[in-house]
């Protein structure tokens, strides 16, 4: 059954609720209870998302500073359960402004209780997408389609656009100048030994789209991925370009993406939401360049006294550079005292992390800083247990730098007015989780 | 642009409800919809404003759409405790379902559906059916959910008024939205009904498949969870679906891919061809790899069924591990999944690398998981011969960082090592022996004294090492103790000089003498006979050589697992157990006769339906069959297998009256009986279905079953076997069940013994019942025993002997509880059936107005259970206290009682044996 939902909660960190709502009579009203006696006040929170209690399941999300708990007592789906609560969140984010938390849900019960209403139907998801919701459930209110007062703008068949087939676009729409902004936004993650050798290491990137389109436009995106790119060259019988190509392993696309066309013809074509949306993930585990080398000694010298010796190797073009970096070196909770020399940046010691942290606000690239540090420990008898050093951590930040090597060959756009379209492309790619052991 | 809504939260001021009324009531819009606002405001925080319901619904009538929705919302919330009122909103509902705007006409009907109160259900019909069929396909998406609401409410209004036809029609609508929820409707229907009301089709599937190309995210799960149950005719057919479900792989919804994955695994058990197999498990590993970059609690979900996919396709993610290393900010939840997973992909080939990992963790900070990384590394040296010294020699070096924790698990698992590749890596023991006095975890203790104890003649001062435990016998567990005992024997038959000689008098001594543990004191007079008896004999027992274990890391049940990877994506598969085990709920089978309207399961309409007339004394209690069960052709069990004691029951006749003897207060006048409550529906059983009921005649006790098959093939060679239970529940005799043809039923009286095979622990009801024929795979289904089938003749007391049993026991063994819902009238009445049931009466009194009764039972095993019932005549509430040696029963007692004192209204009695099965 893909029922999602049988009750949701919003709960604030004490466990008072601030909103619910009841989708189904299965479960009882006062369940909630149940969730803060075995779980809230229990060690057992954050232990497993999933969680029986007596005749129901409980599916949590910590987000921000509140609970979202969903209740069943069926064999529901508990994909579709997180998905869904994943999706709403963004969606309420879309209606007030950015910030999801105690305050704002608060603020805003009246729409929260509308919304939910309307994006789930006794415990199965309906449509979520913030585009068409906002076209009859707004802020100030409910605009109706059929309204009598002139002053409302009518909104024509709003509702064949919730259920319609591009159930993510409104009709009708017109921009004086037709632009479409793409982000590829990189995340590497990198999992590196004490020894320098990578254990794993693969980035994640998404395809960020922003688009400002008149009418019901098709768009066809082409990448320099390897499938794509042979595809094309069969279907044109001719030999593919020589260049850089890169394999995928795996992409997922937006609900407004032709997964069948993709499948067959291996082209991205779809009609887009209005604004700001995520087209596509890709994942790629091959031919990755890492753009930075992190080379760190570290020794401990006697039981008070450890050195700290880290140098930081940007490998991406000496043109380019990279923004907010920051290296975080962990060091013992016992530690008293440090000093450091940096020959870019500034280090210092932050005692709630247990972390020495070496941050670099621009960072050129083919360089190599390095950061020394003398880090004194007061001696304790009790920790007979040798440190267990956590790996460093790394954030950053490279403008117009892709660790995939992708980039976007062409975007084409077909409306049947014709116009003329203006497209940006911009590359980042940033640090997903960047560890190395030491 | 955030809203302000919290104002409407602070009026907390004294003479709330008043002022809130008056405002309701004001003359201007605006603050009637404040006033509004504030009372779900209230509503939210959990305070009562139901007081203002006629007020709130007075506001109900207006244009302004916002309002509407929030008086709509105070409905939904309030009307079940005003139902007399909620009946003034209908008007507004009928005439809302009317309107011009598809809006307000989708929202009258979703909440109309949402208001459980009977009075307004019988208003609903109408507005659904023109609903159903609006032009407006929003309309017409939300009125086919109202279907399945007003299905759970009440099943026979649906089925009269032909919803369900109209709900089939709309699988044809243009509408992909449409068509979606009403794939969802159907299916959440037809799981909650006996009855085939919703299979999926050849062409059916082709027009589903079609719209899962326009459907939105949520649309294509509903559609492909339903689509999933639907098995292919051939090879070629199963390849086709596969085709058009793989292209759903690529979709940015989890949802969406797990229920791909879960439709293209169901359909790859039918492929044969193997480049067709290894293509699409290559298609599967990468979106499955995806998963694990979504959110922590998705990436748990997606692990937990990873570890379903990878038991049945080993090869999907054999290339990947590396995707499964923990990341150091990983939550616990996920690190614990992936390393269960990283066991699974380990091979020779990648096992080095692994190993790296696991000694990683295993120096990290949370002691859960450092555990589990040390016992996975264990785990893979049994499983891995050819990896099993380098694990070896990663344990021996976690064991030299001298961490107590790590020390004691790498012992345990290390044990595990000497098992599975005994007189191979003794060598270690010495430095096994260096951390024997840091061990204080019963399990590593034990752990170390077997390889003591199974090593004895290696270990130079094996004989010391022992000593040091036994002067702390008595304080050990009793894990600890038996081993104590096992290796002491050990030392004593290899070593049989005075230091061991002595030790073993001593251990003997402790472990029956100074003991209340019967296992343990059981063991020892087993070793004190033997090596009195005959030494030798005692040496070929005990230092026998041991089989040897292996891997347990595909510990799952295939039958079990085909039943999990059938619900991927869902609690099932997340909790690794059937959907039956956690789900409580109750399926609607339709009370009135239509079983017998559909005697084939089919929609044939009304047919002979008279000859199965409940009062005719010749129909089976319940049949959906249309074969006569007296029919010759199928012998009773009973007669070929007869039990040990009792004469064998004749056919029909006594089954019949079987029901009665044993559930008289169910129906005692009704001769066709009770139906048995359906444990496997045919849904679950892929078109079997099975009754069953525990019964009891003549001092024997009986599994009545009915089997019925509603599927397309002929079933036979029905086995059953019985999981161990608190009462030793075990049938006497094989199963007797002939072949059944499809659309046919048999009934069968399964002759059971008591005490075959006990499970440990405290009693349950719980009863655990395998079935299997040859054609499908094993069901599995879970039954609950009632004591009212264990009282026994035995139970008769007379009054001294009363007296006396309740004063010899403690006032320790006394339990009482209160049945505040129950009411007896008449006290002849209820002592009639409790004498029925074997709770004899003894003596009565009066205690004011209270009447006080003194009754016995006794089950097998001589416990006897002696009554005190306290109650006034014709007022609710009842008290019954009993004194049994046995008190760890008494839940389960009364249990049985209070079935018995339940008055006889056969659904109550059912309604409270669910809500207790709930609380078991």
């Amino acid at each position: 059954m893909p029922v999602a939902a049988s009750a949701i909660y919003f709960l604030n960190l004490r466990g008072d609720v601030l909103i619910n709502r009841l989708y189904r009579d299965d479960v009882g009203g006062n369940m909630v209870d149940a969730f803060r006696m075995h779980i809230m006040q229990t060690k057992e929170l954050g232990t497993c998302p999933v969680r029986q209690i007596g005749g129901c399941s409980f599916f949590y999300m910590r987000i921000s500073n509140v609970y979202i708990v969903i209740v069943v007592s069926s064999n529901a789906n508990v994909a579709c359960a997180f998905k869904f609560v994943v999706e709403a969140v963004a969606l309420f984010k879309s209606y007030f402004g950015g910030a999801f938390d105690e305050d704002a849900i608060r603020n805003n019960f009246v729409l929260i209780y509308e919304l939910l209403d309307e994006i789930m139907d006794f415990g199965y998801p309906q449509n979520l997408s913030p585009e068409i919701l906002k076209l009859y459930i707004t802020q100030e209110g409910v605009r109706s389609p059929f309204s009598s007062k002139p002053s409302d703008k009518p909104v024509p068949n709003a509702t064949l656009q919730v259920t319609g087939a591009v159930g993510w676009r409104r009709e009708g729409l017109v921009y004086k100048k037709n632009e479409v902004f793409l982000d590829i936004v990189e995340s590497v993650n990198l999992l590196m030994s004490s020894k320098g050798s990578v254990l794993r290491c693969d980035v994640t990137g998404k395809i960020l789209m922003k688009c400002f389109l008149s009418g019901m436009p098709d768009l066809k995106l082409g990448l320099n991925d390897k499938i794509g790119l042979e595809k094309e060259s069969q279907l044109k019988s001719r030999p593919a370009k020589s260049g850089k190509t890169i394999e995928l392993d795996d992409v997922t696309f937006h609900q407004c993406v032709n997964l069948t066309r993709f499948n067959s013809e291996k082209t991205v074509s779809f009609v887009p939401p209005d604004g700001e949306f995520e087209l596509m993930k890709y994942r790629i585990t091959e031919g990755v360049n890492l753009p930075f080398r992190v080379l760190p000694t570290i020794k401990e010298l006697g039981r008070t006294r450890m050195e700290v010796n880290v140098k930081v190797k940007s490998v991406f073009g000496a043109k380019m550079f990279a923004l907010g970096v920051v290296i975080k070196i962990p060091v013992p909770k016992q530690t008293a005292k440090t000093s450091f020399q940096v020959t870019s940046g500034r280090a210092k010691y932050n005692a709630a992390t247990d972390c020495l942290i070496w941050k670099i606000r621009k960072f050129p690239g083919q360089t190599e800083p390095t950061m020394s540090a003398e880090v004194e420990l007061i001696s304790t008898m009790a920790e007979k247990k040798s440190w267990t050093r956590p790996p460093i951590q790394m954030e950053f930040q490279v403008p117009m730098f892709t660790a995939s090597g992708l980039r976007v060959r062409f975007l084409k756009v077909w409306e049947k007015s014709g116009y003329n379209t203006v497209e940006w492309v911009r590359y980042i790619t940033k640090a997903g989780s960047y560890e190395i052991r030491c | 642009m955030s809203g302000h809504d919290s104002k409407y939260f602070s009026t907390t001021k004294k003479g709330e409800i008043p002022e809130l009324k008056e405002e309701l009531n004001s003359q201007y819009k605006d603050k009637r919809k404040d006033a509004v606002k504030k009372v779900i405001a209230a509503m939210t925080v959990g305070k009562d404003v139901s007081s203002l319901f006629t007020d709130v619904v007075n506001c109900m009538q207006t244009e302004n759409l916002e309002l509407k929705k929030l008086v709509y919302l105070y409905l939904i919330n309030y009307a079940k405790s005003q139902p007399d009122l909620a009946i003034l909103a209908v008007n507004t509902f009928v005439k809302d379902s009317q309107d011009p705007n598809p809006l307000i006409r989708a929202l009258a009907v979703r909440t109309m559906g949402c208001i459980r109160v009977d009075k307004i259900t019988e208003y609903l019909c109408d507005p659904l059916q023109r609903c159903l069929k609006d032009d407006d396909p929003y309309v017409r998406k939300t009125a086919s959910i109202c279907v399945a609401k007003l299905y759970d409410i009440n099943a026979e209004l649906v089925e009269d008024r032909g919803f369900l036809e109209s709900l089939k029609d709309l699988i044809s609508d243009n509408n992909p939205m449409v068509v979606a929820n009403a794939v969802a409707a159907l299916s959440e229907i037809q799981e909650n009904s006996s009855r085939p009301i919703f299979e999926v089709t050849s062409h059916t599937l082709s027009k589903l498949l079609t719209a899962l190309n326009e459907c939105t995210e949520w649309g294509q799960v509903f559609i492909l969870d339903a689509l999933s149950k639907y098995k292919a005719a051939d090879a070629r057919e199963a390849e086709s679906i596969v085709e058009r479900v793989t292209p759903r792989l690529q979709h940015a919804n989890c949802a969406v891919v797990l229920s791909a994955v879960k439709m293209i695994l169901q359909q790859m058990e039918l492929i044969t061809s193997t480049d067709v197999v290894r293509n699409l498990c290559k298609k599967m590993a990468p979106p499955l790899v995806t998963l694990l970059s979504a959110e922590p609690e998705i990436q748990y979900v997606a692990l937990r069924n990873i570890n379903l996919i990878v038991q049945r396709r080993p090869t999907i993610l054999a290339h990947e591990i590396k995707v499964f290393f923990c990341k150091y900010n990983d939550p616990i939840y996920v690190k614990m999944e992936k390393l269960e997973i990283m066991i699974k992909l380990a091979s020779d080939r990648n096992i080095d690398q692994v190993l790296l990992e696991f000694k990683e963790y295993a120096t990290e900070v949370d002691v859960d998981f450092v555990r589990k990384a040390v016992r996975a590394i264990g785990r893979c040296a049994i499983k891995l011969e050819r990896a099993a010294e380098r694990c070896i020699s990663v344990l021996l070096e976690l064991i030299k960082i001298k961490v107590n924790y790590v020390v004691q698990e790498a012992i345990i698992v290390i044990k595990d090592i000497f098992r599975r590749y005994p007189n191979t890596y003794e060598s270690i023991i010495a430095t096994l022996c260096e951390s024997l006095d840091t061990l204080d975890e019963p399990e590593a203790k034990a752990s170390m004294i077997w390889i003591i104890g199974e090593y004895a003649e290696r270990i130079d001062n094996a004989d010391e090492l022992l000593e040091s435990f036994l002067e702390s016998f008595p304080e050990e567990p009793a894990q600890v103790q038996l081993q104590l005992l096992t290796a002491t024997v050990k030392l004593f038959l290899k070593k049989p000089t005075e230091g061991p000689q002595q030790m073993i008098q001593v251990v003997l001594n402790n472990a029956t003498v100074e003991t209340d543990n019967p296992d343990l004191r059981d063991r020892a007079y087993i070793y004190w006979r033997l090596l009195s008896t005959d030494p030798e004999a005692a040496k070929d027992v005990v230092l026998a050589e041991k089989p040897v274990i292996s891997d347990d890391s595909n510990q799952l049940d295939p039958s079990l697992l085909d039943e999990l990877l059938a619900n991927i994506a869902t609690l099932s598969s997340v909790y690794h157990k059937p959907p039956d085990s956690f789900v409580t709920r109750v399926k609607t089978t339709p009370q009135r006769s239509e079983e017998e309207d559909y005697p084939d399961g089919s929609e044939a309409g009304y047919s002979e339906s008279s000859a199965h007339a409940p009062d005719s004394g010749a129909s089976p209690p319940t049949s959906s069959s249309s074969v006569p069960y007296a029919s010759p052709k199928h012998p009773a069990a009973t007669q070929v297998s007869p039990p040990p004691s009792a004469p064998a029951p004749d056919l029909l006749g006594d089954l019949i009256g079987l029901d009665n003897a044993i559930v008289p207060v169910d129906q005692p006048v009704e001769p066709a009986g009770p139906p048995l409550p359906v444990l496997l529906p045919a849904s679950t059983g892929q078109g079997l279905q099975i009754s069953a009921h525990l019964a009891r005649k003549d001092g024997q006790i009986f599994y009545s079953m009915l089997f019925e098959n509603n599927s397309q093939i002929p079933l036979d060679g029905f086995m059953i076997q019985f999981n161990k239970n608190s009462f030793g529940l075990a049938p006497a005799g094989p199963l007797q069940v002939p072949q059944l043809q499809p659309g046919t039923s048999a009934r069968t009286l399964l002759p059971m013994v008591l005490f075959q095979n006990m499970a440990p622990g405290p009693p349950n009801s719980l009863l655990q019942v395998a079935v299997k024929n040859n054609q499908q795979p094993v069901w599995y289904f879970s039954d609950k025993i009632s004591l009212l089938v264990l009282f026994s003749e035995d139970g008769k007391m007379e009054r001294a002997s009363f007296l006396e049993a309740w004063k010899s026991l403690p006032d320790s063994n006394e339990v009482s509880k209160e049945f505040p819902g129950i009411t007896v009238n008449s006290l002849e009445g209820i002592l009639d059936r409790l004498a029925a049931s074997k709770v004899f009466f003894i003596a009565k009194r009066k205690h004011a107005n209270q009447e006080v009764l003194y009754l016995s039972a006794q089950v097998p095993r001589g416990i006897t259970f002696l009554i005190e019932l306290t109650m006034v005549a014709g007022a609710p509430g009842v008290k019954c206290a009993i004194k049994t040696p046995s008190p760890e029963m008494a839940p389960l007692f009364f249990e049985a009682i209070e079935t018995l004192l339940r008055e006889k209204d056969d659904s109550e009695v059912h309604r409270v044996q669910t809500r207790i099965h709930e609380l078991l």
